[in-house]
């Protein structure tokens, strides 16, 4: 059997519904035990931050969510976009279940923001690109959402909400280097791929464990929700 | 161990707002959208 037989097979709602289930299951139990260390790692073993005091600690879900809101949007949009083009039902269904996790993710990493920022910078809001940004990322899902819902035909919404998200999928690089390019209160990134992370190991360590386990509580509830919309539309 | 006691870990050096603000109201949303997806869960199959 070539490859691609193997893609359409997976791709085929028969086979997909019952692999969904097993897959969310396992994704939640994985979410759970990774929460419960990262929750540990985070408030038993990182030490109390020199310059923050306690408050830092919001950190280790705020930035794991801030990850998954834009990570979440780019899926989302990559689903929707494959959907366009290759007319696929399956895709578009990915999309739609992706969208309120993304948009929940994007309200948590606002909200633990503004609550590290009191403390911090002394404001719960400011209006600086980075938290702009990411205030427009929320707009830009619930837009999605309540487009899709507006319109009664499925596949008709499936098409509208995904020209909405791959033209929004510009404000992901904007909210990304929104530090870099302008000159934000909010402060650069600790972590990145082309340098030693400017953060204690076991702060760090507690921070990537919470990011897991986002990760795999949004595929959990992303495949559980794409079966209640195939069951809901077939 | 960073905390002398119990009291001590849920007052978070005076910062106990900010951080349980933070982690109680992640925590309800993750469980509302839970909930919310297994009703939907049950109601589809029915």
């Amino acid at each position: 059997m070539s490859s691609t037989i193997k893609w359409y097979w997976f791709a085929s709602p028969q086979t997909f519904y019952p692999l969904a289930g097993t897959l969310a299951r396992w994704s939640g139990v994985l979410a759970a035990v990774l929460a419960a260390a990262g929750l540990y790692v985070g408030f038993f073993v990182a030490p109390t931050d020199a310059q923050q005091g306690e408050a830092y600690r919001i950190i280790f879900i705020h930035v794991p969510a801030a990850w998954m809101s834009m990570f979440l949007y780019v899926v989302m949009a990559f689903w929707a976009a494959i959907g366009l083009a290759f007319n696929t039902r399956l895709s578009g269904m990915m999309a739609s279940a992706i969208a309120p996790t993304g948009a929940l993710f994007t309200f948590i990493a606002l909200w633990t923001g503004s609550l590290w920022g009191r403390p911090t910078w002394g404001a719960y809001w400011v209006w600086d690109a980075r938290l702009t940004s990411e205030l427009i990322l929320l707009f830009l899902y619930l837009g999605f959402m309540a487009l899709q819902a507006a319109i009664d035909d499925p596949r008709r919404a499936d098409r509208a909400g995904a020209v909405l998200a791959i033209v929004g999928v510009i404000n992901v690089p904007i909210i990304y280097y929104s530090v870099k390019w302008w000159n934000t209160l909010h402060q650069g990134a600790s972590v990145s791929l082309t340098r030693a992370p400017s953060m204690a190991s076991t702060m760090l360590a507690g921070m990537l464990l919470m990011a897991l386990a986002f990760w795999a509580y949004s595929i959990a509830v992303s495949l559980a929700r794409v079966r209640c919309i195939m069951r809901e539309r077939e | 161990m960073n905390w002398g006691g119990w009291s001590e870990f849920w007052a978070m050096g005076g910062k106990a707002f900010y951080v349980w603000g933070s982690y109680g109201v992640t925590l309800a949303c993750l469980a509302a959208e839970v909930w919310v997806l297994w009703r939907r869960a049950r109601e589809a199959k029915a």
